[in-house]
Parts: C-alpha cells; sequence; structure tokens
C-alpha cells in the first residue's frame, strides 16, 4: 500500500482532480497536440510567448490520474520560464522518473514535481507522466502534428 | 468411429469441473506477484499454459526436432506425423470435413489477412461491399481497409446497439448485391458478447454472400462446430485456447481455398517450380509456405486435448457462473458501469469506473496481484460507440475461482479509497 501511496500522493490525487491552468488558451501563438495510442491518453498545450518567455500556459485532455496530474503541475511549473528553463526542467524530470539524476539536483530543482519519483517503480506509467512534457516540446518547437509516446 | 463414440465431441464431461484440480495443470499460475498470490484475468489478452502443451513443445524440441514434409528420415517422419496429427486434432475440435481445409498461420489477424488477399483477389471489385460489426477487433478492421484501399471496395459497418448486441435486422438491411463477404467476431473481445453468428451466415448465404468469423475469442469459451455454422472461414489463434504463441488456424471451406490464389510463396506450397511455371500444391499445404510453426501446431494440439478433456460445455459452464457471480458483485461498487451488457455473453466483463481512469486501476490492482487489461483492447471504435476513451476488462479463462473474483471486487474498493472516492 506504501508504494502505491508513493504513487498515488495527495497532491497528484488533487491535481488530476482539479488540475490547474485548464482549458483552451484562447490568444495561444504556440500549441500542440500529445497523444499516448497505447492508453488513449491525450494532452494539448497551448502557449503564449513573451520572447523567449512562457507567459501563460494552459492544457486540456484526458487521461489516467498520473497524466493528467503531470500535465496540470507542469503548466504551474513552467510558467514565466524561458524556453531554455523549461527544456532544462524537463530533463531534470526525466531523469527523476527514470532514476538516472542525483537526488540533491532534483529536490533542489524540481520542486513540486519531486512527488513523480513514485512512478519510478512503474515504468509503464514514465510514458504517463512524460506525455504532457513532450507536448510542451513539440509547442516550443511549433509543430503543429501531433506528438506520440510510441 | 461413430459419433457417439468421439470422445471430441461427446456431450457431457467424463468428471465433473474441478477447478481446483485444474489449476494445478498451469505452473504459471503458482506464483506471487507484489507479494500476493497471482490473480489472472488477462485472458482475452492471453491464457497461461498447461503443463501438458509445454511438455509436447518440449518433447518435440528434445527428441523429433527436424523439418517437415522432406526428409527421408526418422525424425522427418516424426515431425512430419506430429504436425499432421495436429493438423487432424484441429480439425476434430472444429467439426471440419477434411484436414485440408485446416490451415496453419501464425494466429487470428495473419488468418483474416490470408482472407483478405487471397479471398479479395478472388471476388472483390471496386464497388463491391465487405461487410463487418462496429464491435470488431482492429485486425478484423484493418485487412478490409487495406483490401478496400487497393480495390475500391467499400467498408460497411453494421451497428450494435447500447447494451452491445449485434442485431439480425442491422446485418440484413446492409446485405445488397454488392456484398462480396461478412466478416464478423463470434464473441467480442471488447465486451464479451456472442454474436448470432448462424442466422447471420443464414441470411448472408440466401444471397449467395460467404461469412467469415473471427473465432480468436470464442473458441476457448463457446464450442466451435463448423458445420453446424456453416460459416465459410472461422479464424482463430493458439494462444488464447492455451496452446502457444505464434500458431492458429484458418478454416475454409475446400471450394473456397481451392478457387483462392495462394496467399505467400515459398517453399511447401508448391508442387514443381521451373523459372517458366509454377504449379501449387494441394491443399492445405498451398496456404503454408515455408517451414511452418512445427512445434506451434502440436502445442496447439496438446492445448486442444486438454480442453476437450475437459469439456468445452463443463468449461463454459464454470465460466459462465463465473461471469454473472463477478457481474453481481462488481455492480454492487458506486459508479461502476458495465459496458457490454448483451444478453449472450462469455468470459468478459468490461468496465468503467467513475472518476479512475481504467490505466490507474490496472495499476492498483496490479500491486494487488491481479492480472487486468486496462486500454481499447484494440477495438478502438467500440470505445467510441460507448463515449469512453478506454475500460478495465476482467476476462476470466476455465482456472479462475470466485475467491479471486472476491480478492478483485476487494481490490476495486481499494482502487476507490485511493481515490478518496
Amino acid at each position: 500500500m506504501s508504494e502505491l501511496r508513493d504513487l498515488y500522493q495527495e497532491v497528484l490525487l488533487d491535481h488530476s482532480k482539479r488540475p490547474r491552468n485548464f482549458g483552451v488558451l484562447e490568444d495561444a501563438d504556440h500549441q500542440a497536440v500529445g497523444h499516448n495510442p497505447l492508453c488513449g491518453d491525450k494532452v494539448v498545450v497551448y502557449l503564449r510567448m513573451e520572447g523567449d518567455r512562457i507567459a501563460d500556459i494552459r492544457f486540456h485532455g484526458q487521461g489516467c490520474a498520473v497524466s493528467q496530474a503531470s500535465a496540470s503541475m507542469m503548466t504551474e511549473s513552467v510558467k514565466g520560464k524561458t524556453r531554455a528553463e523549461a527544456e532544462m526542467l524537463f530533463e531534470r524530470f526525466h531523469e527523476l522518473l527514470t532514476g538516472t539524476g542525483s537526488d540533491a539536483s532534483e529536490a533542489s530543482e524540481l520542486g513540486k514535481l519531486a512527488i513523480f519519483a513514485g512512478v519510478r517503480k512503474y515504468p509503464v506509467r514514465v510514458k504517463c507522466a512524460t506525455l504532457a512534457w513532450h507536448t510542451l516540446r513539440a509547442a516550443l518547437e511549433q509543430k503543429m502534428e501531433t506528438v506520440s509516446t510510441e | 468411429m461413430s459419433p457417439a463414440a468421439d470422445p471430441l465431441r461427446s456431450p457431457t464431461p467424463s468428471r465433473p469441473f474441478d477447478v481446483g484440480r485444474v489449476r494445478e495443470d498451469f505452473p504459471a499460475l503458482w506464483q506471487y506477484v507484489n507479494g500476493k498470490p497471482l490473480i489472472y484475468m488477462d485472458n482475452a489478452a492471453t491464457t497461461q499454459k498447461p503443463r501438458s502443451v509445454l511438455e509436447a513443445i518440449r518433447r518435440f524440441y528434445e527428441q523429433d526436432c527436424s523439418n517437415v514434409h522432406r526428409g527421408v528420415h526418422t525424425l522427418s517422419q516424426r515431425a512430419t506425423e506430429a504436425y499432421e496429427r495436429a493438423r487432424e486434432i484441429v480439425r476434430r475440435f472444429l467439426n471440419a470435413r477434411s484436414e485440408e481445409e485446416i490451415i496453419f498461420v501464425r494466429g487470428t489477424t495473419e488468418a483474416i489477412n490470408l482472407v483478405a488477399h487471397s479471398f479479395g483477389r478472388l471476388r472483390v471489385r471496386a464497388g463491391d461491399e465487405i461487410l463487418i460489426s462496429a464491435m470488431e477487433h482492429h485486425s478484423n478492421i484493418v485487412p478490409w481497409q487495406i483490401l478496400c484501399e487497393a480495390t475500391g471496395a467499400r467498408l460497411r459497418v453494421a451497428p450494435i446497439t447500447e447494451d452491445g448486441e449485434l442485431l439480425v435486422e442491422d446485418v440484413e438491411r446492409l446485405l445488397n448485391a454488392r456484398t462480396r463477404l461478412v466478416a464478423i467476431t463470434h464473441l467480442s473481445n471488447a465486451l464479451g458478447t456472442i454474436t448470432p453468428a448462424r442466422e447471420i451466415i443464414r441470411l448472408a448465404h440466401e444471397r449467395g454472400i460467404p461469412v467469415l468469423l473471427d473465432g480468436a475469442q470464442a473458441v476457448a469459451h463457446l464450442k466451435v462446430d463448423v458445420q453446424e455454422l456453416e460459416c465459410d472461414f472461422y479464424a482463430f489463434s493458439g494462444h488464447k485456447l492455451y496452446g502457444p504463441t505464434g500458431i492458429g488456424v484458418l478454416y475454409g471451406k475446400a471450394e473456397w481455398l481451392d478457387a483462392m490464389p495462394p496467399y505467400q510463396g515459398g517453399g511447401d506450397m508448391i508442387s514443381s517450380v521451373t523459372f517458366e511455371k509454377t504449379t501449387y500444391n494441394r491443399l492445405p499445404y498451398k496456404f503454408e509456405a515455408g517451414t511452418p510453426h512445427i512445434a506451434g501446431a502440436i502445442g496447439l494440439a496438446a492445448a486442444i486435448e486438454y480442453v476437450t478433456a475437459l469439456g468445452l460445455e463443463a468449461i463454459a459452464a464454470h465460466e459462465r457462473n463465473l461471469l454473472i457471480y463477478a457481474t453481481e458483485a462488481v455492480s454492487s461498487i458506486p459508479g461502476l458501469r458495465v459496458i457490454g451488457t448483451a444478453r449472450q455473453k462469455a468470459s468478459i466483463l468490461s468496465f468503467t469506473l467513475e472518476g479512475v481512469h481504467p490505466h490507474d486501476i490496472g495499476t492498483i490492482l496490479d500491486h494487488e496481484g491481479i492480472a487486468i487489461r486496462a486500454g481499447h483492447h484494440c477495438a478502438q471504435p467500440v470505445m467510441e460507440r460507448f463515449g469512453v476513451p478506454a475500460t478495465a476488462r476482467v476476462s476470466f479463462a476455465l482456472y479462475n475461482t470466485r475467491e479471486e473474483v472476491d480478492a478483485l471486487v476487494a481490490a476495486l474498493q481499494k482502487v476507490r479509497e485511493i481515490f478518496g472516492l
């Protein structure tokens, strides 16, 4: 049960039930669609850029608790950040999920995102947690096509 | 041999069904997953294998390993005998008229692709129609789409009801002078619906239209008699019938198979080859190019012998009781919606739980040692029909028990607890 609680922490469940920055961003200038065909998870990420900075971000979509919470928490983490900072955060986040980074750098840089460490024990769920981030990257690169985690 | 004396066609099982005893035959069931005894309820994806199947495969590789249909040496003769004996066992299992109607393939998918390709070349032209249903597995959709794209034919889809039933009149309405083939599932993998195959075949035949049944799910749960069904083609996989992966069967009426061009060219499927002209081998070899999956066929035969010894009726009755018990038990869980409530069902219980995505259900159940499937079950149009992105699917086999269903219900309560429902 404790391992499950590590995965399904209160913060994660809260974000999956009440996602932040949820909905269409009317004045978006970048957007991308992310899709995990294996489980049907879908995320659309909208950005409004001011120069190199993410001035505003919203998402909508549907999927499991992990994918929806990850998208919600991602929007909170990257709002106001530059492209490079957002990229760096994704790298740290990915290292956290795959267990390849050092714990110290993760804790300091990831903040609340560190709760996703529980996903590490569930390798098949890593894609759920990274879907929104891959979609963010595509939106930053202004790819209009659907990205897929497969 | 008179029909009554044939054990494969015996109407009653020789002994009462004892689930505790059959579980001993499946080594994979004797393990712990995440510290809990494994409860395997993903049988629609693949079944576990009884020891007799594992031993048959091992015996072939240890003692008889050789190629078939060519060597004069002893091992090759043994391999050929075992392979052809497997074909005869499949023939009896399906009650086909002749062994030449039994084609060994990789699985249901390849069987359907074979028909789409060869029957398509024989019969399907621009403007013709192929009729399927709205609850087909992708493997009974995509081969027909490919055929339609290549020929200019049109794919028609018979709708299903809110309960997940395929109504005979909805199929009948779509049959017309351009319909070249009807291809439907015998038992839906996503919903558990048993389709009215016999009636559909009768209606199609009245109009001279042949029918293919996708029996991937059906063969392990229903007694299949291709002569009684009168189907023109029947496709199934070994691995959903307690046999190995990589082996499956296409049954086809000899008159169709004779008329159809070969699917693949190569060794074994020819009588003679010159650079000017090649003469194809007789049935069933015309459709078995290359070295077949000999060990797979032998393993499949052992699996068929295993289930027929237990009795398909006895297995079906056991599974029916489990399905009724489980359907009642999960219905008491708040927010749980069963997807697929047809009157005629077998083995499969697909559901959603309000506020929890099926994937999260799958992860939490796995933590309890319970293996189920979460997703679209390779039937995305079915998910769309019911307005859900995915379902959680429990699928029973002959070795599942009521105690396992009780554990499933307890685990689903735990899912609700974790999600604060």
